[in-house]
């Protein structure tokens, strides 16, 4: 039985934990802001890049990375909340067909990032007949969020008590209708946390991207356009063109404001939207 | 709008239609992995067919300019690092979790959460950048080459610190208040409950949460890349360079042909092979709960 | 508007936009593909001839050399880009060279030693010399730097000094330049060698590092222009067979004293007009 000595060790680590992951953040953070701040400007959000990205702006690469991000999420959210729901659903724990299905997205998240891009090259961009485009480079990373964001809502969904399956039944719902409004909604901080890392992952990837929406820095003009994504234009920067690294740290903070700016989005979104719908317990 | 039929003793039993298109989106994305597989296996298929394989694991040192592929150490150079990293994340992404659910402040929750989807969402080349600016001469001073497998174990553990905490997290929160009312009752201090009923109850998902997080380290390429030394050695030391399989398959995939190509790709099947054997054993050994 | 009906809106305007192929007449475009040491100045390249010729498009992705080499031949893409001069099995291509890229060793500028003779640079990356006191220095563990197999920057380096990779005994193995810049300058005691242009530049910037001459001739882009530096490398874009329309006359553009600038920005040397 723990005893009150035992009580304020484990809270004395725990919080030593927190204090530790944030400031290693901070560490982190207070880098770019050192290396990048001076180059950051309003201008820099909005013109293009010249002289290979020394001066000019992001804008073409901001477009783009969104226009990416959009392909990816409009993929894999869709798909992965109809798998997890059919996993949290429709098989038993033990099923020999769910744990192969577990089982293929636990090593779909093991594949490293640069054979996700040689894939994507060869499947989306050659045999797809897309090229290198956003569409290509979105699909793949579509693949590559969907195993942590299916298990993320899997989970989320399992953990939902029966009873509101059994109340819901009792009302006389079909199991859509449950599921749409009653079992997703009341899973919505889990799905939420699995966007967050899939966005983030989504963000973070550049060897995926190099090969299937390529290098490309001029504005899209479609999705079938090649385009930059902000992580490969910081990589080009900071370890390809000479001179680039104020660029680069300055770009790496642009992205985190973006990650904030979409996460507190997301957030916001659970929290008014789906949450409104329900009683909460 | 509910859509509720008038008694679900109707004929048209309208929830048959829905498991058919939820099992045909679960069977596409597990598709999605064997599509890889074929690729991989189709790319690696010269190595991997012929009886040269032997040599990928005989060979005295990784030389492809020479025809020598021996890429044994880069295997243990993977391995170390991923678990080291485990070794090191899984605890603090753990706590982490912990202190967001049970002890942190109602105005500390929200920040904490996007600090850690900031973590998330840095590119791996920032932190690949930052290990090697800042990092690597730290370490330098201290043990000299400074690029080496601690460097790579810090700089993972920091990147999937993230996907334990939040996926923890979430674990967490899904534990019902019931079972945590009823330790509190039953005269359970924090400690108590946190680590003899949460964490229990939750062990599922929090385990596959850090074997998310492996599989993440396993497969993480530009930020080893930049930070491990990338020397072709048995990881003997912590200090010592290491290169892994990722970052041999970045660094020499550009320029590759021939059989040093199918190699490379031999290097990716065998991770994700790995990952499989991982993925496996860890559905053997976890029973996952149902709370209820 | 409710929320949901906020959200269908958007969907569908985003739908909307997404799907929107622009009815633009087709352009001429051009792809290349290859290393990534030339796709910045390609890129730049590209812009000035899209900007003297409306209506084309120039595309570049990067790759890396064999890929632009391969993409050449298979006609995925138009022009190859390879940051190396052809090997005798791809004779069944033609290569352009639009500019030069010199190699020099670097140390970092806290490390007291001047100069190194060729026999002991070898002796260096052999491990036979592994103290910088043994050289003129501090003392001090050497921490030598080399390049990833396959970059042509090692192939260099191997081909001047006479050495095999398998007889470099290295601490740090570094993919891009920049890389082995920033190994070197974080660590007083390494050595590494760079393309002399980008190292050039971030010493000018303040980066810690200093270019060592090598056989007593200076490291600086004049030398590599003049010709008298030892160690340099061709930057070429290669096509299958002899280029014709607009790849003819993108290759004749950069090849052209009209780039000069963007060559010299890139820090390589341009051709000697």
């Amino acid at each position: 039985m723990p005893s009150h000595a035992m009580d304020r060790a484990f809270t004395c680590a725990i919080w030593s934990a927190a204090v530790l992951v944030t400031s290693a953040f901070l560490w982190l953070l207070g880098d770019l802001v050192w290396h990048g701040m001076a180059h950051l400007s309003w201008s820099f959000l909005v013109s293009e890049p010249m002289n290979a990205g020394r001066s000019g702006g992001i804008a073409p690469i901001l477009v783009s990375t969104l226009l990416i991000l959009a392909v990816a999420l409009a993929a894999a959210v869709p798909l992965g909340l109809g798998a997890a729901a059919w996993l949290a659903e429709y098989t038993r724990r033990d099923g020999a067909l769910g744990q192969a299905v577990r089982l293929s997205l636990d090593v779909l998240a093991g594949v490293p990032s640069i054979i996700f891009g040689l894939f994507g090259n060869v499947f989306f961009s050659v045999f797809l007949g897309l090229g290198f485009s956003m569409l290509s480079g979105g699909l793949t990373l579509a693949c590559m969020i969907l195993p942590i964001f299916i298990r993320t809502c899997e989970a989320g969904l399992s953990a939902v008590s029966d009873d509101w399956r059994h109340g819901a039944a009792a009302l006389g719902m079909t199991r859509a209708a449950a599921l749409w409004h009653i079992l997703l909604p009341a899973a919505a901080s889990a799905i939420v946390a699995g966007l967050m890392l899939g966005i983030g992952r989504a963000t973070a990837e550049t060897a995926a991207l190099i090969f299937t929406s390529g290098y490309v820095d001029r504005m899209p003009e479609s999705l079938s356009d090649s385009g930059r994504a902000l992580a490969v234009h910081i990589y080009d920067l900071s370890m390809n063109v000479t001179g680039g690294d104020g660029a680069a740290y300055a770009s790496a903070l642009v992205l985190i404001v973006l990650i904030v700016a979409i996460n507190t989005g997301a957030l916001a979104l659970s929290d008014r939207w789906w949450t409104r719908r329900i009683a909460t317990s | 709008m509910i859509w509720s039929k008038p008694s679900s003793l109707s004929r048209w039993h309208d929830d048959r239609w829905l498991a058919p298109p939820l099992a045909l989106l679960a069977a596409v994305a597990a598709l999605i992995l064997l599509l890889v597989l074929a690729f991989l296996l189709s790319e690696a298929w010269p190595v991997v067919n012929g009886d040269g394989w032997w040599r990928f694991f005989s060979n005295e040192g990784w030389y492809p300019l020479e025809g020598r592929f021996g890429l044994l150490p880069m295997l243990w150079a993977s391995l170390a690092a991923a678990f080291g990293a485990v070794l090191l994340a899984a605890p603090l992404g753990l706590a982490g979790a912990i202190f967001t659910r049970f002890y942190a402040p109602p105005f500390i929750v929200k920040p904490f959460r996007i600090v850690l989807a900031l973590l998330a969402g840095i590119p791996s080349v920032v932190y690949g950048l930052w290990g090697l600016t800042v990092l690597v001469p730290l370490i330098a001073r201290w043990q000299p080459p400074g690029a080496s497998l601690f460097t790579a174990i810090l700089i993972l553990a920091l990147m999937i610190l993230p996907t334990v905490a939040l996926t923890s997290a979430s674990a967490l929160n899904s534990v019902p208040r019931s079972l945590l009312h009823g330790a509190a009752a039953l005269g359970l201090i924090r400690t108590g409950i946190v680590l003899g009923v949460a964490v229990p109850a939750a062990r599922g998902a929090i385990l596959g949460g850090i074997l998310l997080a492996t599989a993440r380290a396993l497969g993480e390429t530009m930020a080893v890349l930049m930070v491990a030394g990338n020397v072709v050695q048995n990881p003997t030391g912590l200090f010592e360079p290491v290169r892994v399989l990722t970052a041999n398959i970045a660094l020499e995939m550009s320029y590759a042909t021939g059989v040093h190509r199918a190699g490379l790709f031999a290097s990716g099947l065998m991770l994700t092979l790995l990952v499989l054997a991982l993925a496996w054993l860890a559905a053997r050994i976890v029973r996952r709960t149902h709370y209820a | 508007m409710k929320p949901s009906q906020w959200v269908r809106a958007l969907i569908t305007v985003i739908g909307l936009v997404g799907i929107a192929v622009a009815a633009q007449a087709a352009d001429d475009k051009l792809v290349l593909t290859g290393s990534s040491t030339i796709a910045p100045l390609a890129l730049e390249i590209g812009k000035r001839f899209e900007k003297l010729n409306p209506g084309v498009r120039v595309d570049v992705q990067s790759g890396g050399s064999s890929r632009g080499v391969a993409d050449a031949r298979s006609g995925l893409a138009d022009i190859g880009m390879a940051s190396r001069a052809l090997k005798p099995e791809e004779n069944d291509l033609m290569a352009h060279t639009i500019a030069m890229d010199g190699v020099g060793v670097i140390l970092n500028s806290g490390n007291p030693v001047q100069a190194l003779s060729d026999e002991q640079i070898k002796a260096i990356y052999t491990g036979r010399i592994r103290n910088w006191k043994e050289v003129g220095g501090n003392d001090a563990r050497i921490t030598v730097v080399n390049k990833a197999e396959g970059h042509s920057t090692l192939e260099l380096f191997l081909h001047h000094f006479a050495l095999k990779n398998s007889e470099i005994k290295a601490d740090v193995v570094i993919g891009d330049n920049e890389q082995g810049i920033k190994t070197v300058a974080g660590n007083p005691v390494a050595i590494g060698y760079v393309s002399i242009g980008t190292a050039e530049f971030d010493a000018a910037q303040g980066t810690p590092i200093k270019l060592l001459p090598m056989a007593g001739v200076a490291a600086t882009v004049a030398n590599v222009r003049d010709g008298r530096f030892p160690l340099s490398r061709p930057l070429n874009l290669v096509t299958k067979d002899t280029p014709s329309g607009l790849a003819k006359r993108f290759i004749d553009f950069a090849r052209s004293d009209k780039v000069n600038d963007l060559v010299e920005a890139q820090f390589f040397v341009p051709l000697a007009r």
